[in-house]
């Protein structure tokens, strides 16, 4: 029973450090789904600035809305939030992969 | 959950002008070019993965907004983050393409500022970064020793930096003058940096406890010719 035990240990050990990238991204994930919903919705730093120095009317509303202010259209609350981080997270580790495809393919 | 756009730092169209922004956005190219050169030719093929995650830990990193003092929040930039591990090069392509992404995807960041948005955010931290990064670490004899308080100090001076330069192109572009904006900028984000060092801080000790080797990996340079 322990010899069991310290195999299964040891297999999820050597799987861990095998596909430590998939930790990471579960890492971030993570994030998005646990500490995003309680994130302090205040004006940020040069928000606040632009607020109280009266410069904020100068911002111009983005001509196009894909997933505006992380959020998916259509759906409210949080759930909106948490699905609009989960498609970014895959966004940009999606490119950055196909950076390392064109990286490695164009070595000799 | 957000009612008010968010910006930290991420300046929407019209806070620039566009002499500014369009000069901005010929420094980035170039910079990016000269990143995007030196990765092709130095970087680890095993650094790829670690480039992939950094990316995503940094996009979900940046939606979190902590609290800091008077009803304004901040978020993590990442750049000396992404630095410390990915080296200043690979660094610049990971911030380059959240940043792009945050702008193209999620409305957050203008376009025509986007160049404006990767230099004080990206370009900055890493390239800048870096650099203050290995020279405070080697001031405390070496990475191994230095890392966390020489990623501190890297971290808050990147956000400072950030603040102060958007500061000086918000005057450039007659949005607010340099006496209003710089000393505003600068006092909030002085706070947020704070923010900055301690989330770095974190992530690094995390990678130090359960997987130091990949430390190892930025320097782990390949010679393709």
């Amino acid at each position: 029973m322990k010899a069991r035990e310290d195999i299964s240990a040891g297999t999820l050990r050597a799987l861990a450090r095998r596909y430590w990238w998939a930790i990471g991204l579960l890492i971030a994930a993570i994030i998005v789904v646990v500490l995003v919903p309680f994130a302090s919705s205040d004006p940020d730093g040069l928000e606040r600035v632009a607020e109280d120095k009266q410069f904020l009317d100068s911002a111009r509303d983005s001509r196009f809305d894909w997933l505006p202010d992380y959020s998916i259209p259509g759906i409210g609350g949080d759930l909106s939030t948490i699905l609009a981080g989960l498609v970014g997270i895959a966004i940009v580790a999606g490119l950055i992969m196909l950076y390392g495809k064109y990286l490695v393919a164009r070595r000799p | 959950m957000f009612g008010v756009p968010l910006f930290l730092l991420h300046a929407p169209d019209g806070f620039l002008s566009t002499p500014i922004s369009t000069g901005m956005w010929f420094v980035t190219a170039l910079a990016l070019a000269v990143a995007l050169r030196r990765a092709n030719r130095t970087l680890d093929e095993r650094s790829i993965p670690l480039m992939g995650v950094m990316a995503a830990f940094i996009f979900a990193a940046q939606m979190f907004n902590f609290q800091v003092a008077g009803g304004t929040s901040g978020h993590l930039l990442g750049g000396v983050l992404a630095a410390v591990l990915l080296g200043p090069w690979a660094g610049a392509v990971v911030m380059a393409c959240v940043i792009a992404v945050q702008a193209l995807i999620f409305q957050d960041g203008g376009l025509l500022v986007m160049g404006a948005n990767i230099f004080n955010m990206g370009i900055v931290g890493t390239f800048g970064g870096y650099y203050v990064y290995r020279l405070i670490a080697g001031l405390l004899g070496g990475e191994e020793r230095g890392r966390l308080p020489a990623a501190a100090i890297a971290g808050w001076l990147s956000v400072m930096a950030a603040a102060v330069l958007l500061s000086f192109q918000l005057a450039a572009s007659d949005t607010s003058s340099l006496a209003v904006a710089l000393p505003a900028m600068g006092g909030v984000h002085a706070l947020i940096g704070i923010g900055e060092a301690a989330i770095t801080v974190a992530a690094l000790s995390f990678i130090a406890v359960t997987r130091a080797d990949l430390f190892r990996l930025r320097d782990a340079a390949v010679s393709v010719h």
